[in-house]
């Protein structure tokens, strides 16, 4: 189990950060990520693996629209 | 239009007019951001006066939609309704407005009782008339009466004269008119620039929902573009008094036209804004590129973007209307600025784009847009994925003044109805209106313009048209309170807000109706989960609309303030405040008015509108919590169709949220049992917003709140205290 926003989320296996931002659909183009509390750049979503357990945190800074 | 016959034309026009009043004055340079003059005009008896502007009511008010709300105010009784010559239009830019260093500073805000909700309304528009009318000399322009015959209403800032004339032959429509006046108004080809007209169009007569049309000129298009004022039909309001156009003129536009008390450091921060926007507008926003549109393809991954009258947020043919096909039909080279100065450069337009129906059919016109709200309110929310209709839609509506917010979600409700049998062939005039119909929303649209057909009834909009359904031919009041999305009488824009109680709340708890100027909440709710409590919620929906408000009072757009972020944005405590651009308007309102204000005192000055505003809405009879329930088709699932479409979802929510089990429910019961709970839930938001606000249990503010905020002008309070006696109008 993983949490994602505080919000729990199945694990599995071979799950990078960028997979599971495209599988959340989350095609913002301004995301502020965050694994256990540790800030996670754009150019290192890919080969950021995601461990059972993480702490996630993928915001979307913005009250617009 | 060739240019001999424009020429022509005009020569005609001109010698048409008859001057019904001239006034003239002596024109004062801006100081500080302030000309320190309104312009009051009544077209009954065409009186023209200029009126001092108190310091007192440029603390209290500031400008733009402030001085909007209080002149206003003066000029109506409770018992006004929309079409009485007492209701004013009121235009006002704010202080910064016109400034040319930092951008998105071109805004007018414009202020009226709305016929479509009987209450006040603002809406805010970019073009030029704002601006060139301050630097002619006025900080507001009051219009109140009604002509006797067609108008237009002249104002030359350069030579300090305002006249109005009877106007027979101009155009109504919008695109031609403009061209016409600006030909009649600009001493020459260089002069057009200086030229801005504000106009309305033939539908605005017709419906409940028409739009005013501010226009730019556009100098490599050599055209006069057109940006609107959409909610809330003061278009109607516009046409109803007869007046076809006003027209500035005013040649001079520096970079300090406003007189600023520090010039200089608005450079400063307009450079910090500039450089953001050119470093990292491409990776952000996409704005110079492709303006709002490039919201289509991201609010359909998220499950936001409306579908069939908002029955679901998303579509397998949403790629056939978003950013990317939309990108090869408006972009013609370069970003374009609604006023000087702005980088953010939105704005966008289609050249020689041939229309294929109506009136115009065979031309080839300027388009300008589209919006993301006109793609998702006339495109997905009628089950429309064509681009060109989208295109065409969105030219006729500017041009004959139709709010494309209102029309399409209006269109998406008579189409759910259609294919729900409430109304039939023989209703609507033998137009076929499923979901998907692009030929037959045409067909109404062009109807509207003509006061035609069932166009006709359409352009009343959706509240009137629920009413008329339930009392003229039996339709299930419950059914159509639940899928006809309006509040306050307003329709609602372009989001889905089903999953987000926040947004439910920020749509119909605001002032004017579900527009989404005042909060738009829905990422940090329902994707981020930053406001998981019903308290903050509260927060968010206090802290938003109030600080929003502030772009209104000053003749600014939203966009430059979240649309492109600091690279550090991130690091900040509340990235989603955007923390140093609310530090760069603090500075910019000081740099322009010498005055000194912080954050604190900038929240001030909106609080204080906003509160005003909703005591102006129970002065005429609203601003209630009554007035504050939204249909339940914003908060869940009306149909089983809908249910279904997103059955796991839904399914959770009633085990995670209500403790039932789902196996043993039929879809009815599911839907019923969901509906309890939402509307629960939005009960106990409100109960915490209307806390948090200051303002009592029925959504009134309190006298108490009102003195705090320096608001406590003996009207104001006594429209409080007579509603607390139970006995106001």
């Amino acid at each position: 189990m993983i949490r994602v926003n505080h919000r729990e989320m199945d694990f599995h296996g071979e799950m990078t950060l960028k997979s599971l931002i495209e599988d959340l659909k989350y095609s913002f183009p301004n995301l502020i990520v965050s694994i256990n509390g540790k800030l996670i750049t754009k150019d290192k979503y890919e080969e950021t693996l995601i461990r059972d357990g993480d702490d996630i945190r993928i915001i979307h800074p913005i009250a617009g629209g | 239009m060739n240019m001999t016959s424009i020429e022509n034309r005009a020569e005609k026009i001109r010698n048409a007019h008859k001057l019904l009043k001239r006034f003239e004055y002596k024109p004062q340079e801006v100081q500080r951001g302030y000309a320190n003059k309104t312009l009051y005009i009544n077209i009954s008896d065409n009186t023209i006066e200029a009126k001092e502007v108190a310091e007192e009511i440029k603390e209290k008010f500031v400008g733009g939609k402030g001085f909007g709300l209080w002149y206003l105010w003066n000029a109506v009784k409770s018992t006004t309704k929309w079409d009485d010559p007492e209701n004013e239009i009121v235009i006002s830019p704010g202080p910064i407005g016109g400034i040319t260093q930092y951008p998105g500073a071109g805004k007018s805000l414009v202020v009226s009782l709305s016929p479509i909700t009987g209450s006040v309304m603002d809406s805010n528009v970019g073009g030029h008339f704002g601006p060139l009318m301050k630097f002619s000399g006025w900080d507001a322009l009051e219009i109140q009466g009604k002509a006797q015959r067609d108008i237009i209403i002249f104002i030359d800032g350069n030579e300090g004269i305002v006249e109005i004339y009877e106007a027979p032959l101009e155009s109504v429509n919008s695109h031609i008119l403009a061209e016409e006046l600006t030909e009649i108004f600009a001493k020459s080809e260089e002069d057009k620039r200086n030229v801005s007209i504000v106009s309305a169009g033939e539908a605005a007569e017709h419906t409940l929902f028409g739009v005013l049309s501010f226009s730019f000129y556009d100098k490599r298009k050599k055209v006069q573009r057109l940006k609107q004022a959409g909610r809330g039909g003061i278009g109607t309001v516009f046409r109803n008094k007869k007046i076809k156009a006003i027209v500035v003129r005013y040649k001079g536009v520096t970079g300090n036209s406003n007189n600023a008390a520090d010039v200089n450091k608005i450079k400063e921060l307009g450079l910090k804004l500039h450089k953001e926007i050119r470093n990292f507008d491409k990776e952000q926003c996409r704005m110079r590129e492709i303006g709002t549109a490039h919201l289509v393809e991201i609010m359909n991954d998220y499950d936001l973007l409306p579908v069939n009258n908002f029955k679901f947020g998303s579509h397998k043919d949403a790629h056939k209307i978003d950013s990317k096909v939309l990108v090869k039909k408006v972009v013609q080279g370069s970003p374009d600025g609604c006023w000087h100065g702005c980088s953010m450069s939105c704005a966008k337009a289609a050249k020689d784009y041939e229309l294929k129906s109506g009136p115009y059919k065979g031309h080839k016109v300027v388009v300008d847009g589209p919006e993301y709200e006109t793609v998702a309110g006339v495109g997905s929310n009628c089950g429309i994925f064509d681009p060109d209709y989208i295109m065409e839609c969105n030219f006729y509506c500017d041009t004959y003044g139709i709010d494309t917010i209102s029309f399409g979600t209006t269109m998406a409700f008579l189409m759910e109805c259609y294919e729900k049998n409430i109304i039939n062939k023989d209703i609507t005039g033998g137009i076929e209106l499923n979901f998907g119909n692009a030929d037959a929303a045409m067909e109404v649209l062009h109807q509207m313009a003509k006061g035609e057909g069932f166009g006709k009834i359409a352009g009343m909009g959706v509240r009137r048209l629920k009413k008329l359904f339930i009392e003229e031919y039996g339709a299930d009041p419950k059914f159509v309170n639940d899928i006809g999305m309006e509040v306050k009488g307003l329709e609602y824009s372009q989001y889905v807000s089903k999953e987000s109680l926040a947004q439910q709340g920020g749509y119909a708890l605001a002032n004017k109706g579900p527009q989404h100027d005042e909060a738009w909440l829905i990422f940090m709710d329902m994707v981020n989960n930053q406001i998981p409590t019903f308290e903050d919620k509260a927060e968010a929906l206090h802290y938003f609309p109030v600080f929003r408000t502030w772009f209104g009072l000053n003749g600014l757009c939203k966009l430059p303030w979240n649309d492109i972020e600091p690279e550090d944005n991130h690091t900040t405590d509340e990235p989603a405040k955007v923390p140093e651009h609310v530090d760069n308007y603090v500075q910019l309102f000081n740099s322009v008015t010498g005055k000194s204000i912080d954050k604190e005192a900038m929240f001030l000055q909106s609080e204080r509108v906003y509160n005003f505003q909703r005591v102006f809405n129970l002065k005429m009879g609203y601003g209630t919590r009554k007035d504050d329930i939204p249909p339940y088709r914003s908060m869940g699932p009306v149909t089983e169709e809908e249910y279904l479409s997103r059955e796991d979802r839904y399914d959770k929510q009633l085990k995670n949220l209500l403790g039932l089990e789902p196996e043993g429910m039929s879809t009815e019961e599911k839907i019923e049992a969901l509906r309890e709970y939402k509307y629960t839930q939005y009960e106990k938001l409100v109960d915490a917003v209307y806390k948090r606000r200051g303002w009592t249990e029925d959504g009134v503010p309190s006298v108490e709140l009102m003195k705090k905020l320096g608001m406590d002008f003996p009207e104001v309070i006594k429209v409080i205290e007579e509603h607390q006696k139970g006995g106001f109008r």
